[in-house]
């Protein structure tokens, strides 16, 4: 326990250290290969000047760096960046004295603030109604169609043509399981961000009214017809055996990448983790329906942005905003958007990307590239918003897994969804 | 029959056999997870993937383990192993050491002496397990805050020791000490401190052990409250770290890294246990009485 | 009850002063915070807050998932608690009959405790995934239509394998010091009239084994009821559709991942008046019977 001791001893004497530097505080949520990724940027940071030391911290899972945040906020000490999920971003827009937008951040720290330089797809979704770009976007991703190249030759469908409307998916997955060249035909992760939000944007229907939540409150929408035939879909296939469901996230990952399922929905950041699996596989486009109208419209992201916590000096909003200005250069966002998988931010990297030939060895990471920014986003496809994005998907899964378990149909699984949805919006908004 | 009169409880024969029986079939249930995490760490992230896992250990043990200790967990949050393997044994066993400690005095104060107020403090003592940790977690915080505690050890430890689990344990046994038993100590003049020291101490023992067990593997165990009270990663546990590696949202978990440090994460706690176990047999001689 | 006890007055004092400060500051202070939030209606940031009286717990009580969570809770903590006292004395009785090898089943039975529940669930979730576990194979073998990610009833069936299977390592190391701690000279007195053993058990062993027992029972009640968060957490996350939703995740998942705080609150003062009356129930009926010698 010598060792011990001295790890003490060296515990007291750390607040002694020379602080020549100002410190800029950021709590993450990142794990695995992505925390190294963090880890990286900011020791480069580090050590590409001398002003600023930014220093990461792992706090968990969202929802307990999110916690973690307010609850540090409450006490008087909120870190200087946090980030944050999709999800929560309601929340944090709604804490106006609590945080600082990031526009102004850049801007008062002396560097020219120019939006068009981001990916419209990815900024629009984290600026306010007013288009003041609030959080800095950090690792979005996009869903996408992975599949199982060997099944598919087994079951006799074309190797290289991937499905691409729901109902060449649901062809594809019945044969896959009555060809027996697979158990499960078809998985998908995150029923509700893939097939109820992304569905929504993807083919141009409304989640709900006020532009998703964006311009205003919203009340859901998602018992249109559209959704509930979607679903009734799923429903029939799962009944069949043919559809898998594989939990609320992303757990039905390894119902694909343990070769059980022929097909996979899921986003474009979960790639790591299937090359790794050694599947043989192919990616696809997110799958559209051909009967709605303008589809396939354009997705919208998921992931996480960085946000600046209100009521810290000048010098850290500096530092903050010299960070900000350091994540955006063209070789950063470069390795960011190479290593792990999301999706790069601005412009100018996604232009640098294909140039330099990376996706010509890897056609696959700009699939969702091409998918989020294909088109001028509708009002129906800027991404959704609601006070309590959470909540809302609470419910909605338990919804659907109560239609999966065969106990109601579809259109009362989403009805009863939007019900309860728009009854707990009304309870957030202070209604 | 002089097997029996040292274990009185001691099966013979075909009772003795049965006996090992369920004790076999309760450990296989009770250990089975344990064992597949041993043997996961032993195979690629490629075959845990792949399941169903084989029951056998597999050709990468070497390799998952030297990658482990050779930084590979050190890569994934900057800390060292023997760090995080350091910070865990102390919060472990300051939060083991101090819960004895201060239970036992209340339990005794209880117990052996009458005040005014008396079983208001039990009680009061008494309540606090009734909310958990992740209950008040915001407001302790907060507390934690304003007393300067955050990033220290202190701030680790000291909110985990006022727990009544302890003191209700050494209040129940307590109260099983005979009442002659006091009498005659109080006859020879014994004050508390001798009478502790003399008759009541060894006499715990058994319990003492038990509790030291329990208390260091829900020390070594702790999740959220180290998370949310300490902002520098040269103050993470290895379930933190643990916690840290698993991503079962997009990246890359290296699966057989994480299999590893679970098993690194769930060997010392067995070890307390074992080297414990000599505890129980050394109350059991003194009691002899 | 206890007639002797020693005449100092200021020293008990002293002895409790640690433990009691420790509680006032680190739990009664943050409870009377969370009181203080449940009559409150805020915002997850504290920013605005309003004063609300009772509509809060109105609004749970009232709240129809708040009503399934208590009937879950029940299910679930009496499965729990009956399963791992049951198995654990079975198993620590039948450890005690053993001559050679004690050692070693008392090592291996007492593992899963050290086991941290974040990990213990991951493990459960791989062994028993309906997709790939190792264990749902067998399972399926037997034709038991295994998916506990949809069907309830198996949901809840592997949430109290998984929160009864930590619990019995605990129950059976307490059990265990509390066999031991009988005096050999009872038992052997008791072999010498000539007793048989299952007569020496239950006129011998189980009162003396009453209090740890009684002692287990509390503990296991709020075992239960709190600390299986963590392993339902794991495991199912309250699902699927709320079927493993227990007051404890339930105040978990309000107040921490839907940031609703007010409503939190409440229900974790609803859940300590809970936990208090039965704890005060126990105490008063049962603690009657148990022998303290």
């Amino acid at each position: 326990m010598k060792i011990v001791n001295l790890w003490a001893v060296g515990m007291a004497l750390l607040p002694f250290a020379a602080q020549a530097q100002t410190e800029i505080s950021w709590w993450h949520a990142m794990t695995g290969a992505n925390s190294e990724v963090v880890d990286k940027i900011a020791s480069d940071f580090n050590a590409s000047q001398t002003e600023y030391v930014v220093k990461p911290v792992f706090k968990g899972t969202y929802p307990e760096t999110l916690n973690a945040g307010i609850a540090a906020f409450r006490a008087g000490q909120a870190p200087d960046i946090i980030q944050v999920f999709d999800v929560g971003t309601g929340v944090m827009m709604g804490a106006q004295g609590a945080i600082k937008p990031v526009a102004e951040v850049l801007s008062d720290a002396g560097f020219t603030f120019d939006k068009s330089a981001y990916l419209p797809g990815i900024v629009g979704y984290y600026s306010s109604p007013e288009g003041e770009m609030l959080s800095f976007p950090y690792n979005s991703s996009s869903p996408i169609l992975y599949y199982n190249k060997d099944i598919f030759e087994k079951a006799g469908l074309d190797v290289n043509a991937p499905p691409k409307t729901w109902a060449e998916v649901w062809a594809a997955a019945r044969q896959i399981k009555s060809s027996g060249a697979a158990t499960c035909g078809y998985t998908s992760t995150w029923l509700t961000w893939i097939h109820t939000e992304n569905f929504a944007a993807w083919n141009n229907v409304s989640w709900a009214s006020n532009e998703n939540g964006l311009a205003g409150t919203p009340e859901l929408a998602i018992d249109g017809p559209l959704f509930v035939k979607h679903f009734q879909e799923l429903a029939d296939l799962g009944k069949e055996g043919v559809f898998v469901y594989g939990g609320r996230t992303s757990e039905a990952k390894q119902n694909f990448t343990s070769g059980e399922c022929g097909i996979l929905t899921e986003s474009s950041g979960g790639l790591g983790d299937i090359v790794k699996s050694g599947i043989n596989y192919g990616i696809g486009q997110l799958p559209y329906d051909e009967t709605a109208e303008g589809a396939p419209q354009n997705t919208t992201p998921g992931g996480a942005s960085l946000w600046v916590m209100g009521g810290k000096s000048d010098e850290v909003y500096k530092g903050v905003g010299t960070f900000f200005n350091y994540l955006s250069q063209t070789p950063v966002q470069q390795f960011l958007h190479e290593q792990s998988g999301y999706l790069p931010v601005t412009t100018a990297a996604y232009e640098a990307t294909k140039a330099s030939g990376f996706y010509d060895t890897n056609p696959a990471r700009e699939v969702p590239i091409l998918q989020m920014s294909g088109k001028t986003p509708t009002e129906n496809s800027k991404g959704v918003r609601a006070p309590n994005l959470p909540q809302l998907r609470d419910i909605q899964n338990e919804e659907y897994e109560k239609m999966l378990a065969g106990e109601q149909t579809a259109e009362q699984a989403l009805k009863a969804a939007a019900e309860r949805g728009n009854a707990a919006i009304k309870e957030a908004s202070g209604g | 029959m002089d097997n029996a009169a040292h274990t009185p409880l001691a099966a013979r024969g075909p009772a003795r056999m049965m006996a090992h029986l369920w004790m076999i079939l309760g450990v296989i249930i009770v250990a089975f997870p344990i064992y597949y995490v041993v043997i996961a760490s032993t195979h690629s992230t490629q075959t845990i993937l792949r399941p169903p896992l084989p029951l056998l250990p597999g050709p990468e043990a070497f390799q998952n383990y030297d990658e482990a200790f050779s930084g590979g967990i050190g890569r994934i949050g900057g800390v060292s192993l023997w760090r995080l393997l350091g910070n865990t044994t102390l919060i472990a066993m300051g939060i083991a050491l101090g819960k004895i400690a201060i239970s036992m005095a209340s339990a005794y104060a209880i117990v052996f002496f009458r005040f005014p107020l008396r079983m208001a403090c039990f009680w009061l003592i008494f309540i606090t397990l009734m909310l958990p940790v992740e209950v008040r977690i915001q407001p302790t915080y907060k507390v934690m805050v304003d007393l300067g505690l955050i990033d220290t050890y202190a701030g680790l430890i000291l909110p985990l020791i006022a727990s009544a689990t302890a003191t209700l344990l050494f209040r129940q046994f307590f109260m099983t000490i005979p009442d002659e038993l006091l009498e005659a100590a109080r006859v020879d003049g014994a004050g508390p401190w001798r009478f502790f020291k003399d008759i009541l101490w060894p006499l715990s023992l058994t319990n003492v052990a038990a509790i030291f067990v329990i208390q260091f593997i829900y020390g070594w165990t702790q999740y959220l409250w180290p998370l949310l009270v300490t902002n520098s990663n040269e103050m993470n546990t290895i379930v933190i770290a643990l916690k840290k590696m698993i991503s079962f949202a997009d990246a890359d978990t290296p699966w057989n890294l994480v299999m590893v440090t679970s098993v690194l994460a769930i060997l010392p706690p067995i070890l307390v246990v074992v080297v414990m176990q000599r505890w129980f047999v050394k109350g059991l001689v003194e009691t002899e009485k | 009850m206890r007639r002797t006890v020693f005449p100092h007055k200021v020293l008990p004092w002293l002895l409790l002063a640690p433990q009691l400060a420790i509680t006032i500051i680190f739990f009664y202070w943050p409870a009377a915070q969370a009181f203080r939030q449940s009559v409150l209606r805020e915002d997850p940031f504290g920013l605005s807050s309003t004063f609300v009286g009772l509509a809060n717990f109105r609004k749970v009580l009232s709240d129809p998932s708040y009503l399934n969570s208590i009937k879950v809770t029940a299910v679930f903590s009496i499965l729990v608690a009956f399963c791992a006292l049951a198995v654990a004395l079975f198993l620590a009785v039948q450890a005690e009959k053993i001559v050679r090898g004690k050692g070693f089943y008392r090592t291996l039975m007492i593992w899963p405790y050290a086991v941290a529940p974040a990990i213990a669930g991951m493990l459960w979730l791989f062994m028993f995934n309906p997709s790939f576990g190792t264990l749902a194979w067998p399972l399926r073998q037997m034709g038991i239509a295994w998916n506990p990610l949809l069907d309830s009833e198996q949901a809840m069936a592997l949430v109290v394998a998984a929160a009864t299977w930590k619990q019995i390592s605990y129950n059976f190391l307490f059990f265990i010091a509390g066999l031991q701690a009988i005096p050999k000279s009872l038992l052997e007195a008791a072999a010498i009239d000539g007793a048989s053993r299952g007569h020496a058990f239950r006129t011998i062993v189980f009162p003396l084994l009453a209090p740890t027992t009684f002692f287990l029972l509390v503990v296991n009640t709020v075992y239960a009821l709190f600390d299986t968060f963590g392993i339902i957490h794991a495991v199912t996350s309250g699902g699927p559709g709320k079927a493993t939703e227990t007051l404890v995740y339930k105040v978990y998942n309000d107040g921490f991942v839907n940031l609703i705080m007010g409503d939190s609150a409440a229900q974790s003062v609803i859940l300590m008046v809970i936990v208090i009356t039965l704890t005060a129930f126990q105490f008063r009926f049962i603690e009657r019977r148990v022998h303290y010698g």
